[in-house]
């Protein structure tokens, strides 16, 4: 039924202030779902003892990838301690704790819009279509830090080739699951929820962007974004949605939530870029967390290989 | 008041700057130590500068006239975890990189309006002896100190303008700020439409108590 309901709101259909409204609504039949979900929890753990992969848990069969960087990894301690998720909590010290008990079994993806093969994915199935694979990428937050991360998972386009898009699909629109018991950060209204996040097709397709479930060889912990997120490592880190619940096929530029929230601080592309100032700070330079002093920050996070995505765009303008 | 309690209020605001250091030396400032010392000490020039202003309207409305002998302290220690709040900036973020401190201050509204702040404190701490009380005069002394209440102003729409969308806590420090100046606003309008001279009296007293 909840299903149903996500795939009744086409962001390409309607105008951004109906859009708002019709969020209103998905919150509201989402309460309602939700409480059905928690009474139906007991049941569905009675019957299936869980095979719900815990954080901490070895992925097998990872594959090398010639994009990793050799530059040192981040502590693991630092990558599951410094959050930036808004659901749990604008601290960053805090998604640890407050993640520990979310829930990522059973995790359903609606797969939809401008596509021949429109379904609903088991998380588990989707882990499966490809081999892992470690992608050692840069991570720049568009606060000015950064981190380098064993990410587990495999290209987007993986998952789209599989969705087999129409031709009309010229956007990628993801959704984070809104569950104002398990996130309490959704009861604020800091953020429009659900987090909305997109990209287009072609950006979606480049074999950079990760369809991604693990990270240090392990399971993605809760507040590194479990079961299902995005790590497109060329962008600010926003743009990495966590916690996937929907990949929406669309024909026009769906909305972002910090474009929402912030239009001309946040951008739909938001490209690392060290030649476009945040309009509050300098994104010259990014503090590598562990570091003392700040290094100079790259063209596209030094992800050149994507340039050509981008090529005659006025990047000051589509910032 | 009992005498040792000065001394022991003097090392409590110190505690702010022990729990950094030891937090630092036992490697438990997180995973961005520089930002934990930037909004640490930031916190509490805010914290300190409201509790300066919070000493007068308390005096008035308790009747605990003794309470104006930690005023100087407490703004001394906002102007304090101002210079190490700005030392912090200028050293651990911008490593003294002149030219992109000149960039933040002149084009960053958020570090114009901070630093501004900072500034402001700078007469308040120089005059805060009390040989300058004399040799400005009672008056001119009261005039100028009141540039704090610019300073924390200034302080809050710092906060205000640097955090990305959850303003709640900047508002906090906004809603005691407003309830501060506004005492004192009440009182000035109460002075001016009620036509009784000020207290002069009771001024005076206040700053030779200060």
């Amino acid at each position: 039924m909840l299903i149903k309901k996500a795939s009744d709101i086409k962001s390409s259909e309607i105008t951004p202030k109906s859009l708002y409204l019709n969020r209103r609504k998905f919150l509201a039949g989402t309460a309602i779902a939700g409480a059905a979900a928690v009474a139906g929890e007991g049941l569905r753990e009675l019957s299936s003892p869980s095979v719900v992969a815990r954080a901490d848990a070895k992925i097998d069969g990872i594959q090398k990838s010639p994009f990793s960087t050799d530059e040192k990894v981040t502590p693991y301690k630092d990558v599951t301690n410094y959050n930036n998720y808004y659901e749990f909590s604008t601290d960053k010290y805090e998604p640890a704790g407050l993640a520990k008990n979310f829930k990522t079994r059973p995790w359903t993806v609606t797969i939809d819009g401008q596509i021949r093969k429109k379904q609903v994915l088991d998380v588990d199935t989707i882990i499966k279509m490809a081999a892992p694979e470690e992608r050692i990428y840069r991570h720049r937050c568009v606060e000015g830090w950064s981190i380098v991360v064993p990410w587990v998972g495999f290209s987007l386009s993986e998952l789209i080739k599989r969705a087999d898009p129409l031709p009309k699909a010229k956007f990628v629109e993801f959704t984070t699951l809104m569950d104002l018991r398990q996130m309490p950060g959704q009861r604020s209204g800091v953020l429009e929820w659900p987090y909305v996040e997109g990209l287009r097709m072609d950006e979606a397709m480049h074999p950079l962007a990760l369809l991604c479930f693990g990270m240090y060889g392990e399971v993605l912990p809760n507040q590194d974004g479990a079961p299902l997120r995005l790590v497109i490592p060329w962008k600010y880190g926003f743009k990495s949605i966590k916690a996937i619940v929907r990949v929406h096929f669309t024909d026009s530029q769906p909305l972002n939530t910090w474009n929402i929230s912030a239009p001309r601080e946040y951008g739909f592309y938001s490209n690392v870029n060290p030649n476009v100032d945040h309009p509050r700070w300098s994104q010259a330079k990014e503090r590598r967390l562990g570091e003392f002093l700040k290094r100079p920050t790259l063209m596209f996070n030094g992800y050149d290989q994507v340039a050509s995505l981008y090529s005659g765009m006025d990047l000051k303008k589509n910032f | 008041m009992v005498r040792w309690f000065k001394p022991v209020v003097f090392l409590a605001c110190l505690g702010p700057l022990a729990r950094l250091g030891w937090k630092a030396y036992m490697g438990r400032l997180g995973a961005n130590p520089i930002e934990v010392i930037t909004h640490s000490t930031g916190d509490w020039i805010l914290i300190f500068l409201l509790v300066t202003l919070s000493i007068t309207p308390l005096r008035k409305l308790t009747g605990q006239l003794w309470l104006i002998r930690y005023r100087r302290m407490f703004g001394l220690f906002a102007f304090f975890y101002a210079t190490l709040h700005f030392l912090t900036y200028i050293w651990l973020d911008k490593f003294f990189d002149l030219h992109e401190i000149w960039a933040d201050v002149s084009k960053r509204r958020f570090i114009t309006v901070g630093f501004t702040g900072f500034v402001l404190l700078m007469p308040l701490a120089l005059t805060s002896t009390q040989g300058w009380i004399r040799r400005l005069g009672g008056k001119r002394w009261q005039a100028l100190h009141r540039l704090i209440y610019l300073s924390a102003t200034a302080g809050v729409i710092h906060y205000w303008w640097l955090v990305k969308a959850d303003v709640s806590k900047p508002a906090q420090y906004a809603f005691v700020l407003s309830l501060l100046l506004g005492y004192r606003l009440v009182v000035w309008a109460r002075r001016r439409t009620g036509g009784k001279p000020a207290s002069v009296s009771a001024r005076s007293a206040e700053i030779a108590d200060g």
